[in-house]
């Protein structure tokens, strides 16, 4: 079809922009021309524009179910409900990397419109070294996953999509996580850029924290929405697996966060420089391996959508050329940028800073051992196995306690250097602290030192962050972030303690019980949906105080490709999530019930909610002198 | 000293590039790497001399103790999370009513409650269950994943290998091979 086309000559020619891009700003260069011709701009415009199209087509191939389209007919049917024919624009392979290059073309353009008032050298290495990627991924898409691939002959059908990415969190999960994922992109070209054209300093930091803040706040908003999905769509209830594709979105999600924290230090007292840049190559190095992990079927999961090691191998190697680039620029100048940071460990702003860093950088280290140690072990020893939850669990849990601790103290540090005073409202904080972890572990049952030494942590963290509005300069950013950490952490650690569940095998009509509230398995229907039948239990819950709540689990078989999923019911209160979910039996009138208590479940995703809250408050204040 | 910071950052910078490099090719292994897996099975003879748990009383006993007086075994990697493994039973049950194969079975990485619901749910085929908590027997046996079935005979030798769910027809070649 004539779409098509379009589509894949829109992309050929975005590459050919960028090759001329690419030598058109090494020319300027050159020339020293003290403003960047507006050929380059439109250029980098036209660039923009022509993935666009060719995005724009591929997403008219779906909505229109053109089905000469290889990409269309493997991952789309006639019957899908137009929503879903739209994202599954992304919900494949080819799809996907065509966001990636949209999101990558679109970052530099942004950040050519957010940085004109900055030297032109540096905006035309930072264009320069990010047409390197953009070539790189071009090249990656048009060779090995052409999204535009023709069928011949024309099939009538297509293949359907995976049931289990028809949910609506799942079809807005990629876009808004790519934003984050991708944007990583321009922090690394404008780090190497800065670095280059000796422009590592406070006016740099102050450009750049932007993207750092939007990268940050996707990530954080993409990460969620994966979480949440799988927390009703999986139909275990639990809301993070520790699973190696969960790992690589939080590992840039780690190493951002440490770098917003050093990109402030940067900008306020031009310090770890060095470190800044490290963390940004960290940053974009870590979002490619996670591309690679994920793309390149190295590790099973819902988002390895094709098994082609020519992919891999592809993706590896450029990884490895963008890390050896880096390396190699860091290297040359390392010494005409850094010079000697000296006398910063006094008591200060900063060292609490540089402190948490490390902490950070010890937890992405454990998810990244934790994550590719199999892998390692495969390939050396030829053996199998899966790191799982206990793994993290010892080697996070203890250290989270010195780094809240940390958290807590830092913000009211002063820069350079802080003199202590003890004040008796610093002794309230740290009392009522006592009295809610105490409270807390006695309410939960855990009478153990480790727990209640956590829950002093994470209360104290949050009872200061709280304490901090009572200050004259507020800065809201920080004190939305740190207290949804802490909220976030306190939810989890309660969820994880008193989540309570039973499994049985009952029939219509009969019923079950957990702590005092009576399940009651009253019907079954079956209702007919456009691309699914549904099979739908009716539960009726009766509490302690004898109030009744309806849950109504369903079994939904879908038709294109043919597959049963569980969708579970979930009553949400402030306290606690009641969850539902049935499967059944084969050739019995058993149905297999699983019924949970997730207490404060809604907290984790309004705590992750403030702390994408935090950042929208750093990206929106102007120019106001507060720190972090 | 600037000699001694310079030889510091050369050596820095070689281990970092050694690190990267090694990284490339354990990647490019591990992407090559599903095409050429072999079990770690030597001559097809299984490794029985390590201890293993029972399911029900949880007492350990040696493998190979468990191997004896039978002419055929078949071992079962199964487990109650796994959704295959529920089709599989039927072939289990008629494996175990209609031939003189010892049925062991490998409960893999699973809670105990939930298997032994799980047999009561789907029948349990099984003479002898053991627990691999780890996963690390089926490491051993060099399984894939579950459910996984290997025949063998009194020999420890592996007479067949079936990677995922029984069928009809390997229950037809089943039965044919231990006919004779």
């Amino acid at each position: 079809m004539i779409i098509s086309q379009l589509g894949y000559y829109s992309l050929i020619f975005g590459l050919l922009t960028s090759i001329f891009i690419f030598f058109n700003s090494s020319i300027q260069l050159k020339k020293n021309n003290p403003i960047i011709s507006d050929k380059i701009t439109g250029l980098i415009g036209f660039q923009f524009f022509f993935v666009f199209i060719s995005f724009i087509s591929l997403i008219y191939s779906f909505i229109i179910s053109d089905f000469s389209n290889e990409t269309v007919y493997n991952n789309s049917h006639t019957t899908k409900p137009l929503f879903y024919k739209i994202t599954g624009t992304w919900g494949n392979h080819e799809g996907s990397l065509l966001l990636w290059l949209l999101v990558l073309s679109g970052v530099l353009l942004g950040f050519i419109f957010k940085s004109r008032n900055e030297p032109t050298n540096y905006r035309l290495l930072t264009t320069l070294l990010h047409q390197i990627i953009v070539i790189g991924f071009f090249v990656f898409v048009l060779k090995t996953s052409n999204p535009f691939n023709e069928i011949f002959p024309v099939q009538q059908e297509g293949l359907g999509l995976n049931p289990i990415l028809q949910d609506p969190a799942l079809g807005i999960h990629p876009p808004i996580l790519y934003l984050g994922y991708v944007g990583t992109s321009i922090i690394f070209s404008a780090a190497l850029a800065s670095m280059i054209s000796n422009y590592l300093n406070k006016s740099w930091a102050k450009n750049i924290k932007f993207w750092i803040l939007f990268s940050w706040i996707f990530l954080t908003g993409g990460i969620l929405l994966g979480s949440v999905w799988a927390y009703y769509e999986l139909g275990w209830g639990g809301f993070w697996f520790w699973d190696p594709v969960e790992n690589v979105s939080l590992m840039p999600w780690l190493s951002l966060t440490a770098l917003l924290h050093c990109i402030v230090t940067l900008e306020k007292r031009e310090l770890f420089k060095k470190w800044t840049i490290v963390l940004c190559i960290i940053t974009f190095t870590l979002s490619m391996v996670g591309t690679f992990l994920v793309r390149s079927g190295i590790l099973n999961s819902v988002h390895t959508f094709a098994n082609d090691p020519s992919r891999g191998i592809y993706i590896l190697t450029f990884l490895l050329v963008l890390v050896l680039l880096s390396f190699v620029i860091f290297m040359i100048y390392e010494n005409k940028n850094f010079t000697q940071e000296s006398g910063i460990f006094t008591l200060s702003k900063e060292t609490a800073i540089l402190i948490n860093n490390w902490f950070i950088l010890y937890f992405l280290s454990v998810v990244l051992i934790g994550t590719i140690y199999p892998i390692f072990l495969d390939v050396i020893l030829d053996e199998q196995i899966s790191v799982g939850p206990p793994f993290y669990n010892k080697l996070i849990l203890p250290f989270l306690i010195p780094f809240v601790l940390f958290m807590s103290i830092g913000p009211s540090m002063k820069w350079i250097k802080t003199n202590f005073k003890i004040k008796a409202k610093s002794f309230l904080v740290i009392i009522f602290t006592l009295i809610l972890s105490f409270f807390t572990v006695y309410f939960v049952g855990e009478k153990n030192i480790f727990i209640l030494l956590l829950f002093i942590g994470f209360f104290y963290l949050l009872l200061k962050s709280l304490d901090q509005l009572r200050e004259k300069t507020k800065n809201f950013a920080q004190i939305f972030s740190h207290t949804g950490f802490s909220l976030l952490l306190i939810s989890i650690l309660l969820n994880s303690f008193s989540s309570k569940e039973i499994i049985k095998n009952i029939q219509v009509g009969e019923s079950f019980t957990l702590k005092n509230e009576k399940i009651i398995f009253k019907k079954i229907a079956i209702e007919k949906e456009k691309n699914y039948e549904s099979i739908v239990g009716f539960f009726e819950i009766l509490d302690d105080k004898n109030r009744i709540i309806n849950l109504q689990p369903e079994i939904r078989i879908y038709n294109e490709p043919e597959t049963a999923t569980s969708e579970a019911s979930i009553k949400t209160t402030l306290f606690k999530d009641r969850f539902i979910t049935i499967n059944i039996i084969k050739d019995q009138n058993f149905f297999n019930v699983r019924y949970q208590h997730k207490p404060f479940m809604i907290w984790i995703w309004i705590s992750t909610l403030i702390i994408m809250l935090g950042g929208m408050f750093a990206i929106f204040r102007k120019n106001k002198e507060v720190n972090i | 000293m600037q000699f001694l910071e310079k030889i510091k950052k050369s050596i820095f910078s070689l281990i970092i590039l050694i690190l990267l490099i090694i990284s490339f090719f354990v990647f490019k292994f591990a992407l090559q790497k599903e095409k050429i897996y072999t079990p770690k099975i030597t001559d097809n003879q299984i490794f029985t001399d390590f201890k293993v748990q029972f399911l029900i009383d949880e007492k350990q006993v040696n493998f190979n103790k468990v191997l004896t007086g039978k002419n055929f075994y078949l071992i079962n990697i199964w487990s109650s999370w796994c959704e295959p493994c529920k089709d599989e039973s039927k072939y289990l049950l008629e494996l175990k009513n209609n031939t003189p194969i010892m049925m062991i079975g490998i409960n893999y990485k699973d809670k105990k409650k939930n298997a032994l619901n799980f047999l009561k749910l789907y029948g349990d085929p099984f003479e002898k269950i053991f627990v691999d908590k780890q996963g690390l027997i089926s490491i051993n046996f060099g399984a894939y994943g579950v459910p996984e079935t290997f025949l063998i005979n009194n020999d420890n030798k592996v007479l067949k290998k079936y990677i995922g769910p029984l069928n009809d027809e390997d229950v037809y070649e089943i039965k044919k091979i231990t006919k004779n």
